[in-house]
């Protein structure tokens, strides 16, 4: 037990005394969470409208500012010429065309449908989805005051109509940086295993500062396990300064426990480690390692869910996901930090990845070889 | 010398392949004497030390060391020796008194017993001035002193070095081989590769690998007076060379 404590005494010199390193290793977790954050995000804000309005009403106008009041849209362009309009798309000059038929405002008074014309730039499928919806949300909107309006010309009594109210729970203003950031600190903890972890056991074999450990009675426990305690105290403290900056920053809710949220990186950081480990045993040089890490660590990244619904990606996908150790923290973070979920809630996604951080950690250590 | 083998060899066959780094090797190395491992480059001494040190399995063949199977139980031999590599191994980035300190906790030696050797083995290398000096900085005549002294600082029965004096002036080689000699006469076994003639002198017992077989043993003297040299080189030159390189 006590050579393991001298091990990790000696990684722990080593990360230290490293000038970059002992420093980066606060202050990229820092970095990180205040680019990432704030950079990726769904929501869509003054898009680019151009408006087409054949018409000139009252009622075209009233339509044109109800869109340029809602923050989302921004008319940067005004025309009477479709060619005009479609050649500014082209040009990227903007990403919406509002196309207003003469007659609109006659049309209405005189209750006869409309035809509005709404061409989106669909280059980012997302973004053009998400800009249609808030289009005909307003508009929806627009009619809906309309019919209102009209009822009450005729005198007849409101027209019986569903009113639907709707509510985002957990994430009401559907603030996305809400939704990055427990995904962000999923990742930060994954970047310091993967990177650093493995790297440091390569980077071993490649000085042959191993071949002298080898030829030691040290257990090949003892060694895995002074690789990972390291770097597994360094991950839980950038965990809680990404949170610290997540809450001072982004005024990021915390609903749920510290506590659970740093067991469950706990079992995560182990989980990642053993990966990185078990893939730093048959890799014999950093560049090797790097090749090997990257593949993997994009795929659990890109897969996890952080960017994209888990419930959207095929079935072959999920399957995959099943040993996908940040596909889990990802929901752990996300359901103890927006929804303030307890042990009971996540105890199925623990014991997964409990599992996964096991025979990871096994296999670093069944395949780590004392004779090379 | 009439003493007991702590290391003893029986037709130790390892291959790579197809091809056969060593050839059938049998050989005994006696408690307490300073056995030479010679032979050119590519003879097969690293893969042997690798094997009698537990880092390599054999092929076949027997290979018996410290009383332990180097086969079956390798971890147990590592216990009992030490070893310093061809390559230059302590941690670059740890002072000289940490990387003490490392090893002398993995091979479980008491806290305080490792403080008392460390102060005594800086004091014998002059070396007290640099404890606390990264490694990096140091040159290579100190480091390799200091990589042997590391690799006996738990008084192992044996200790292997693998060409250790390769690339240092000869004054360090010289100071590195007055190390030799008092460690072997602690009692530490010490088997040393080497490719400088005049190292293998001061052995007690020298063997000359040559294409992965063993193709002389035995005292420096026995050697020169059974091939009729002058000097260990001149055995070498004898016999060491591949006969089918004409150069």
């Amino acid at each position: 037990m006590r050579t393991i404590f001298y091990l990790i005494r000696k990684e722990f010199l080593q990360i230290f005394r490293d000038k970059f390193i002992g420093k980066a290793i606060f202050a990229i977790p820092i970095v990180q969470m205040l680019i990432l954050v704030p950079a990726v995000t769904f929501e869509i804000r003054n898009v680019k409208m151009c408006v087409i309005d054949r018409d000139r009403s009252v009622e075209s106008r009233a339509l044109i500012s109800q869109l340029e009041g809602s923050s989302f849209f921004r008319v940067t362009h005004t025309t009477l010429s479709g060619k005009e309009a479609f050649d500014l798309m082209h040009r990227d000059q903007c990403d919406l065309l509002l196309e207003i038929p003469a007659g609109f405002g006659k049309n209405m008074g005189n209750g006869v449908p409309s035809r509005l014309m709404v061409p989106v730039n669909a280059i980012n499928a997302t973004h053009a989805q998400l800009t249609w919806g808030y289009v005909s949300g307003v508009i929806r909107d627009y009619n809906l005051n309309l019919a209102a309006s009209k009822t009450g010309d005729i005198g007849l009594s409101a027209v019986p109509k569903m009113d639907i109210t709707h509510r985002y729970w957990y994430n009401e203003m559907l603030n996305y940086k809400y939704y990055m950031l427990p995904g962000v600190l999923g990742i930060l903890v994954l970047a310091i295993a993967f990177v650093l972890a493995g790297l440091n056991l390569v980077k071993e074999k490649e000085s042959g500062t191993i071949e002298q450990i080898n030829v030691t009675p040290v257990r090949k426990y003892q060694f895995i396990a002074a690789k990972m305690v390291p770097f597994l105290v360094i991950g839980l403290i950038d965990l809680a300064l990404g949170i610290a900056v997540g809450m001072a920053v982004f005024q990021m809710p915390f609903e749920g426990h510290a506590l659970l949220l740093f067991l469950s990186s706990f079992i995560f950081m182990i989980a990642a480690l053993g990966v990185a480990l078990f893939v730093s045993t048959f890799t014999h040089t950093q560049q090797q390692f790097m090749f090997a890490g990257f593949f993997f660590m994009i795929i659990f990244m890109l897969m996890s869910g952080i960017f994209t619904p888990l419930e959207s990606m095929p079935e072959w996908a999920r399957t995959i996901n099943l040993f996908n150790p940040v596909a889990y923290i990802m929901r752990i973070n996300r359901m103890v930090m927006l929804k303030g979920s307890v042990f009971g809630d996540i105890k199925g996604d623990i014991c997964a990845l409990t599992a996964i951080a096991l025979v990871s950690t096994l296999f670093a250590i069944w395949k780590y070889r004392k004779s090379a | 010398m009439g003493k007991q083998a702590v290391i003893t060899v029986r037709q130790l066959v390892k291959k790579f392949g197809a091809f056969t780094a060593n050839d059938h090797l049998s050989f005994d190395v006696y408690e307490g004497e300073i056995f030479g491992f010679l032979g050119a480059n590519g003879a097969g001494k690293t893969t042997a030390i690798r094997i009698l040190s537990g880092l390599s399995q054999p092929t076949s063949g027997s290979v018996r060391v410290a009383g332990f199977d180097a086969a079956r139980e390798p971890e147990k031999i590592k216990k009992n020796i030490g070893y310093m590599c061809q390559k230059f191994s302590l941690y670059e980035d740890l002072t000289v008194r940490e990387n003490i300190m490392l090893y002398g906790g993995i091979y479980g030696m008491p806290k305080k017993v490792i403080r008392e050797r460390c102060g005594e083995l800086l004091d014998r290398l002059q070396f007290s001035a640099y404890g606390d000096r990264l490694i990096a900085g140091l040159p290579l005549g100190f480091r390799q002193k200091l990589a042997f002294s590391v690799a006996v600082l738990h008084q192992p029965r044996i200790v292997f070095l693998d060409e250790p004096t390769g690339g240092v002036d000869p004054v360090a080689r010289r100071q590195f081989w007055e190390l030799i000699y008092e460690t072997a006469a602690a009692g530490i076994t010490v088997f040393v590769t080497t490719h400088y003639m005049d190292e293998a002198e001061y052995c007690d017992r020298i063997s000359i690998m040559s294409e992965g077989k063993i193709v002389a043993i035995g005292t420096p003297e026995e050697l020169k007076s059974t091939w009729q040299a002058a000097s260990v080189e001149e055995v070498f030159v004898k016999i060491a060379r591949p006969q089918h390189v004409t150069i």
